[in-house]
């Protein structure tokens, strides 16, 4: 179970896995997400549905190398399993015929961002799409969000590739243009999305964030992955993931993931150094 | 011709100052000298009120009576043939409250220590490798249960004895439910949960893990592709927050998150394992139940100097068992009686770096017949801590029910059930456990578990009359 299939290095820290769960890949729909565990020592760590293939039985993962664990996960291939994995979880996206939608995604945001505009494509709106990544290297899928797009903007932090500017920029434009905009998603790093959110409130228009928060089981049980959105305190796994970004305290979500920095920072030289040392030997 | 009563025979422990740093087990168990001893002492009482006193009616007498007579496999037998789970019923089952409360002894003497005569009888089975008890031929009937804790796993075995083919449902990467999440290592380790899983499954039952039932399959579609039943066993997994201001700063946990890190996920070994937790030199665990107790045990365990537990009311109320509490006691957890949290003090970083409380004291009684507690006013004092525990109790997980409106359910969100025989409202799915009850004991889930297979059985055999009958 839960063999991968395929794999692609999108970016150097950017992996994407094809994972073999039909029954997953028969309910899931856009916006929801899995929790995977590498190996029996593992972490439960949720990442969002990149894409599905009802047909194959197949999920697409995408995740970027930040600690042990995608450390871990980056150094698997074609025909190895993972431990576990469990889904859908999480509430999909409330796919509707909207009008003039945009989809900013960063970074890895890109990944998650692809099915939403599919979907809202096909549901007939006009989607215009903006994916931007800190450097050249970091940016990938230009060509199938060009698929699922009306428009698509690409940037850069560093103006390696395309224009130079962060994601917020030409969303301020569009903002500003005068043409009619029903709604915004944006999923990428949390400082991203805040931007996002930011950005768009001045013109009051909706906007749809996916929130990234520390969560151990995803099914409502321990409450590690709380939020407050609206002044409320919500479960990101049975709320969410997707909440009104105009609403969201960004500063305790961000506060929030940062509650295991220093242990992440330990196991991921532990880690390092136990490659390091098998290396060695191996050699 | 009365004879003379010995002493209860004490229960060999770790010492404390041992224990406190480590996750072995706390309770090292009765010899086989001492267990032969202890059954000694059971009167054989010829109406036994032990067993009405059991919620899953184990013959308490026939088992002490086999044991004493050293035939160890007629003490299985016996114990197994109500009981799916003794090793863990002997270790976590609130026996002082169930059937040594009736024991005929503990009017003028100590009652038999009926739960570490369950626990020697379960380990030594254990040793010997477990045996299968002969099966039913097979009915034809597909069960599925949803949930692999105590309620789940007792139902399962029930109906795969009876000849029934059972299918269990369990969210998590691993079954047992409370049972591995939620209860310390300490106290039950999960060696014991595993092997009793694993005879539960020796039956013939198939337990498909990170399996999330409301969101891979609903109810329905789970009774239209080929169940005939379906037994809910989900318990009580959402936690509770006192909703006070701080709440969610770094270093505030739910109970269950803290147990959950520790237990399934093996903190308490990090690096090794991978899932992390964060404990700080001055914990504050906020409630008095078993729940509670169990996370500051584990909180000093993993190495805190002072831990409290804060509690709004008093000794006398505490809903824990008095063996934890005196263990935890024995450990040096700090007991704050009558104090109640107001805010958690958090730094401009966002870590938890105190509590502000308010001293209680008790009026008169409430609905659950327990003295309410009321603030003093102009009490409140703040209290230097670094961790923060809610173990507040938990509601059911309304996960399972997203796409079942048809289910009737409480206020409080737990399943309309009968009692009896764990029918709910919707036809061919019963109910049982924390999920009907509310957060409640491993014994109770199991007794539910218990009657429900039994109704469950019933039915596949005639499914024809009424299906609910009682209250509307």
């Amino acid at each position: 179970m839960y063999r991968i299939t395929a794999r692609e290095d999108l970016a150097p820290v950017t992996k994407l896995f094809v994972v073999e769960a039909p029954e997953v890949a028969r309910k899931c729909k856009s916006g929801q997400f899995v929790i995977v565990r590498v190996s029996e020592h593992g972490e439960r760590v949720p990442l969002t549905i990149a894409d599905y293939d009802r047909q194959r039985g197949e999920l697409t993962i995408v995740f970027q190398v930040v600690g042990k664990t995608t450390a871990e996960l980056s150094t698997l291939g074609v025909g190895d399993s993972l431990a576990s994995l469990t889904g859908p979880l999480g509430l999909p996206t409330e796919i509707e015929k909207y009008g003039t939608v945009v989809m900013v995604g960063g970074g890895v945001g890109i990944a998650p961002i692809f099915p939403i505009a599919r979907d809202l494509k096909e549901a007939g709106n006009y989607v215009i799409g903006i994916i931007g990544a800190r450097t050249r290297e970091l940016l990938f899928w230009e060509d199938r969000m060009r698929t699922v797009t009306d428009e698509l903007i690409v940037c850069t932090d560093d103006g390696s590739y395309a224009r130079k500017a962060l994601v917020t920029e030409p969303l301020k434009e569009l903002c500003q243009s005068g043409r009619t905009i029903h709604r915004v998603w944006g999923i990428g790093p949390a400082i991203m999305m805040k931007f996002v959110s930011l950005t768009t409130k001045p013109f009051g228009i909706q906007t749809i964030v996916s929130l990234n928060s520390i969560m151990v089981d995803g099914t409502g049980m321990c409450g590690a992955c709380r939020v407050v959105v609206g002044g409320r305190t919500r479960f990101c796994c049975v709320h969410g993931p997707e909440f009104d970004g105009h609403e969201v305290d960004w500063d305790l979500l961000m506060a929030r993931q940062r509650i295991y920095l220093d242990k992440e920072k330990l196991a991921l030289e532990r880690y390092q150094q136990l490659c390091e040392a098998h290396r060695e030997t191996v050699h | 011709m009365p004879k003379e009563i010995a002493p209860r025979n004490e229960m060999p422990r770790q010492d404390p100052r041992v224990r406190r740093r480590n996750f072995n087990e706390v309770a090292l168990g009765y010899d086989l000298e001492t267990a032969l001893a202890e059954a000694e002492r059971c009167l054989q009482c010829k109406k036994p009120q032990c067993i009405a006193g059991c919620p899953v009616q184990v013959r308490i007498p026939e088992f002490i009576l086999a044991l004493r007579e050293k035939d160890m496999w007629r003490a299985v037998e016996v114990l197994k043939d109500k009981n799916s789970l003794p090793a863990i019923c002997g270790r976590v089952c609130p026996q002082e409250t169930q059937c040594e409360i009736q024991c005929v002894l503990g009017k003028k003497h100590e009652p038999v220590a009926i739960g570490r005569l369950e626990r020697f009888v379960a380990d030594w089975e254990r040793e010997q490798g477990m045996r299968t008890p002969p099966l039913a031929p097979p009915t034809g009937k597909h069960v599925a249960v949803i949930g692999a804790g105590p309620a789940g796993l007792t139902a399962a075995g029930d109906l795969a004895k009876m000849g029934h083919k059972v299918t269990i449902f369990e969210a998590l990467h691993a079954p047992g439910g409370v049972l591995i999440y939620g209860i310390p290592e300490f106290r039950l380790p999960k060696d014991v949960v595993r092997a009793e899983v694993e005879y539960v499954q020796s039956l013939g039952v198939e337990i498909r893990l990170n399996t999330v039932v409301g969101k891979l399959y609903t109810i329905d579609e789970m009774l239209k592709d080929g169940f005939d039943a379906v037994f809910l066993g989900t318990g009580a997994g959402l936690p509770m927050f006192m909703n006070i201001p701080g709440e969610n700063y770094n270093g505030v946990y739910s109970a269950n998150e803290f147990l959950t890190r520790t237990n399934l996920m093996k903190a308490y070994l990090f690096p090794e394992y991978d899932t992390p937790i964060n404990v700080g030199r001055k914990v504050a665990v906020v409630g008095a139940g078993n729940v509670a107790m169990d996370s500051a045990r584990c909180a000093l365990r993993l190495g805190a100097d002072e831990v409290h537990i804060v509690y709004r009311r008093s000794r006398a109320e505490m809903p824990a068992r008095a063996e934890e509490v005196a263990n935890a006691e024995e450990e040096g957890i700090i007991f704050d009686f009558l104090t109640n949290p107001v805010e958690i003090h958090g730094t401009d970083k966002g870590w938890v770096c105190g509590m502000r409380c308010i001293r209680m004291e008790l009026g008169e009684p409430d609905a659950s017949g327990r003295r309410r507690p009321v603030p003093v006013p102009g009490s409140e004092f703040d209290m230097e801590v670094d961790t923060v525990i809610m173990a507040l109790g938990t509601q059911p997980n309304p996960l399972v029910f997203s796409n079942t409106p048809w289910l009737e359910r409480t206020k409080h969100g737990t399943v309309v059930a009968n009692e009896e025989n764990g029918r709910t409202k919707m036809e061919r799915v019963w109910a049982g456990g924390d999920i009907v009850t509310g957060a409640a004991t491993v014994i109770s889930a199991m007794g539910a578990g218990k009657r429900a297979a039994a109704d469950i059985d019933a039915y596949l055999k005639d499914p024809n009359g009424p299906w609910w009958v009682g209250p509307e």
